[in-house]
C-alpha cells in the first residue's frame, strides 16, 4: 500500500442540478495534517460526508486507508474518528457510558477497553466528571469528550469538521495540545475545516475549495505567495544609508514613506532577523506585515472567512436555542 | 461486526438510558393505571357486566396492558427522532455496524421497555379481580413482547422517513390515538357501529389488544369479546398470526428503510 492515506479521484457529488462537488481530486499522506478551507456551501460537508461514508458520490472514486468509500463501508468506518462541528453525543448518557457504547460499536478489545477509556479521561480532563450525563457539561468539555471518543479506536484518519468553533481561546488552545500530543504519539492523519486561520496554519497543507472545486492547494507558505510578499516597513539613524545597503545586499528598491522606508520580501519573519543582523545602520523601529492566509482566502474566493464565522456562530446558536426547548 | 453484537449494542444503550431516566417509567404508567381505576371504577359501576362474569375493569384491564405496551413502543420511534435532532444519530451511521442490524437493535430496546413496563401493569390485577396464574403470565409476556415487537418496528419504520420532531409528534397523534381508541381498549367490538368496526379490524394493535383478553379473561372461543373477520371468529390462534405476520413485515420494512437513508 501506499503511503497515501487517502486517494481521492475525480469525486463529483450532484443533488439535481446542483453540483456540490465538482471533479476533485487529492492526496493525503500518512501523519500529514491537511487543512480543507472553503466558504459555506462550497462542497466542505459534502467532501466530508462522502468521505466518512454518509453520502455517496455520484461519481468518482475515494479510499480511505487504502479501502473504497462506497463498497467498503465498515473498513473505512473502523478506520476513521469523527469529531463533528455540532455534538454528536448521548446527552443521557454519562461521559463514560458514551465511551463505553463506542468502544463496544468499534470493537475495542475488552482487555484494553477501560484502560484506554481511563487514559483518555484523563488526558482530556474528564475523569472526575465520568459518571455525570453529559447533558451537564459545558460546551468544552462535550468537544473534549468527542475527541476523546474519537480517538478511542485508534483511528487511522481522524476528521476534526470545527472543532474548535465557539470554544474560548483557552480551551482551544488545550484541545490542539491534546491533537499534537496525540498525532505524535499515534502518528494518525488529520483532516481539517476550521474558520480559524491560526488553526490552519497548522496544516502541512491546505486546500481550498469553492463552487465544488479545489481551487488551491499547497503548504500554507507557499499559498501566501499566491497572494504576494510580505512587507518590511523600518526607520534607522540613516535611511538613506540603509537604502544603499538594500539596494546592494537584496536587489531591492525600496520606497520612503515620510520619514520610514518599505519595500516587499517573500518570507519576511524568516528574512527579517539576518536583515536585521546585517544591517551596518542603528535601526529604530521595524515592522512586518505578512500576508495572512486571510488574505489568500479573500483572493481565491472573493469572500472573507470572518463573514462564514459569523453566520456559523449564528447557526449555533440557533442550535442552541433548539437544544435548550427539550 | 458480527451482528448479533450489534444489535446488543444498540439494545444495551436503550437500557442504559431507560435505566437512568426512572421518572420516565413512573410517568408512563402513571396514566394507564388512572385509566384503569378512574374508568373501571367510574365508569365500571354504571355499566355492569360486559360478558358474563366480566365486569368494565375487568374488561379494561388486558386493555390497558395493550395500550401501556402501544404507547411506549411507538416511543422507539421518537427517540430515533431525538437521536437524530440531538447528533447522535451521526454517531451510529458512521459506526461500523450494519444499518439493518441497528433498526433491529433500536426495535428490541424498544420492546423491552415497553415489556417492563406493561409488566408492572400487571401487578395490578388482584386489585381489578383478576387472578393470573404464573402460567398465564408467561403467555401475557411472551404475548406483550409480540405486540411489543411489531409497534416498536412501526415506530421505527415511521422515524426513518419522518425526520422532524414536530412532524412525528403530529403523526403520532394521528395514529396512536385513534389506535388506542379503535383497538377495543375500552370498547367492545361487539355492538359498535358498522364504520367503527371496519377501522377496528384494520387497526393491527386490535390484534394484540383482543388476543390479551383472550388470555386474561380466559375467553378463547366466544364471540363476545372477540373479532369477527369476514364472518370468521378469530381463535386466539388467529388474531396471535395476524399480529405476528404484521410484526414480521414491520420490522423487516424498518430494516430496510432504515439501510437506505443517508
Amino acid at each position: 500500500m501506499s503511503d497515501h492515506i487517502i486517494k481521492v479521484a475525480n469525486l463529483t457529488k450532484r443533488f439535481g442540478n446542483l453540483t456540490a462537488v465538482d471533479n476533485i481530486s487529492f492526496t493525503v499522506s500518512k501523519g500529514e495534517v491537511f487543512g480543507f478551507l472553503g466558504p459555506n456551501g462550497a462542497g466542505k460537508s459534502t467532501t466530508i460526508n462522502i468521505l466518512c461514508t454518509l453520502a455517496k458520490p455520484t461519481s468518482g472514486q475515494a479510499t480511505i486507508n487504502g479501502f473504497d468509500v462506497v463498497r467498503q463501508q465498515s473498513q473505512v468506518r473502523q478506520s476513521i474518528g469523527l469529531v463533528f462541528q455540532d455534538s454528536s453525543l448521548d446527552e443521557q448518557l454519562t461521559g463514560l457510558q458514551n465511551l463505553y457504547f463506542h468502544a463496544l460499536v468499534y470493537n475495542v478489545p475488552a482487555p484494553v477497553r477501560k484502560s484506554r477509556i481511563k487514559q483518555l479521561l484523563q488526558m482530556t480532563q474528564l475523569w472526575d466528571k465520568r459518571h455525570n450525563a453529559v447533558r451537564t457539561y459545558s460546551g468544552g468539555m462535550k468537544r473534549r469528550l468527542e475527541l476523546a471518543r474519537g480517538l478511542l479506536h485508534y483511528p487511522k484518519v481522524l476528521f476534526l469538521d470545527e472543532p474548535t468553533i465557539g470554544l474560548d481561546p483557552q480551551t482551544r488552545n488545550r484541545l490542539w495540545e491534546y491533537i499534537s500530543e496525540l498525532r505524535q504519539r499515534e502518528g494518525i492523519t488529520i483532516f481539517l475545516t476550521t474558520h480559524y486561520m491560526d488553526e490552519a496554519n497548522n496544516a502541512n497543507r491546505i486546500a481550498i475549495i469553492d463552487y465544488g472545486k479545489i481551487v488551491a492547494m499547497d503548504t500554507p507558505e507557499n499559498l501566501k505567495h499566491i497572494v504576494g510578499k510580505d512587507i518590511i516597513t523600518l526607520k534607522t539613524v540613516d535611511n538613506d544609508r540603509t537604502a544603499e545597503e538594500i539596494k546592494h545586499l537584496y536587489q531591492i528598491e525600496p520606497r520612503y514613506n515620510n520619514d520610514e522606508l518599505s519595500f516587499e520580501i517573500a518570507n519576511g519573519e524568516k528574512f527579517l532577523p539576518s536583515f536585521i543582523r546585517k544591517s551596518s545602520t542603528k535601526i529604530l523601529s521595524v515592522s512586518l506585515r505578512q500576508t495572512s492566509l486571510d488574505d489568500v482566502f479573500l483572493k481565491l474566493t472573493g469572500r472573507e472567512i470572518r463573514d462564514e464565522e459569523m453566520s456559523n456562530t449564528f447557526k449555533n446558536s440557533a442550535h442552541g436555542r433548539r437544544m435548550g426547548r427539550k | 461486526m458480527h451482528n448479533l453484537g450489534g444489535v446488543y449494542i444498540i439494545w444495551y444503550r436503550d437500557m442504559l438510558r431507560f435505566q437512568g431516566n426512572r421518572i420516565r417509567m413512573i410517568g408512563s404508567i402513571f396514566l394507564p393505571l388512572l385509566f384503569l381505576f378512574i374508568f373501571g371504577s367510574g365508569l365500571g359501576s354504571q355499566m355492569g357486566a360486559i360478558a358474563p362474569g366480566v365486569n368494565y375493569a375487568q374488561f379494561i384491564f388486558p386493555g390497558i396492558i395493550g395500550m401501556t405496551v402501544l404507547t411506549s413502543s411507538f416511543m422507539a420511534g421518537i427517540s430515533l427522532v431525538w437521536d437524530r435532532e440531538f447528533g447522535f444519530l451521526k454517531e451510529i451511521l458512521v459506526a461500523p455496524i450494519n444499518r439493518a442490524v441497528v433498526a433491529a437493535g433500536k426495535t428490541l430496546g424498544a420492546a423491552t421497555v415497553s415489556l417492563i413496563q406493561g409488566a408492572i401493569i400487571l401487578i395490578f390485577a388482584p386489585l381489578v379481580g383478576v387472578s393470573l396464574s404464573p402460567s398465564t403470565v408467561a403467555i401475557l409476556l411472551a404475548l406483550m413482547f409480540l405486540l411489543a415487537v411489531a409497534m416498536s418496528s412501526f415506530g421505527v419504520l415511521l422515524a426513518t422517513r419522518i425526520k422532524s420532531i414536530e412532524a412525528f409528534q403530529a403523526v403520532t397523534q394521528l395514529l396512536l390515538f385513534p389506535m388506542i381508541f379503535l383497538s377495543g381498549v375500552f370498547i367492545p367490538l361487539q355492538g359498535m357501529p358498522h364504520w367503527m368496526s371496519i377501522l377496528t379490524k384494520i387497526s393491527p394493535a386490535t390484534y394484540g389488544i383482543v388476543s390479551l383478553r383472550q388470555i386474561v379473561l380466559r375467553e378463547t372461543s366466544t364471540t363476545i369479546l372477540g373479532i369477527n373477520l369476514l364472518g370468521h371468529n378469530m381463535s386466539l390462534w388467529n388474531n396471535v398470526g395476524v399480529l405476528a405476520v404484521f410484526g414480521v413485515i414491520m420490522i423487516l420494512l424498518a430494516m430496510y428503510s432504515f439501510s437506505r437513508q443517508e
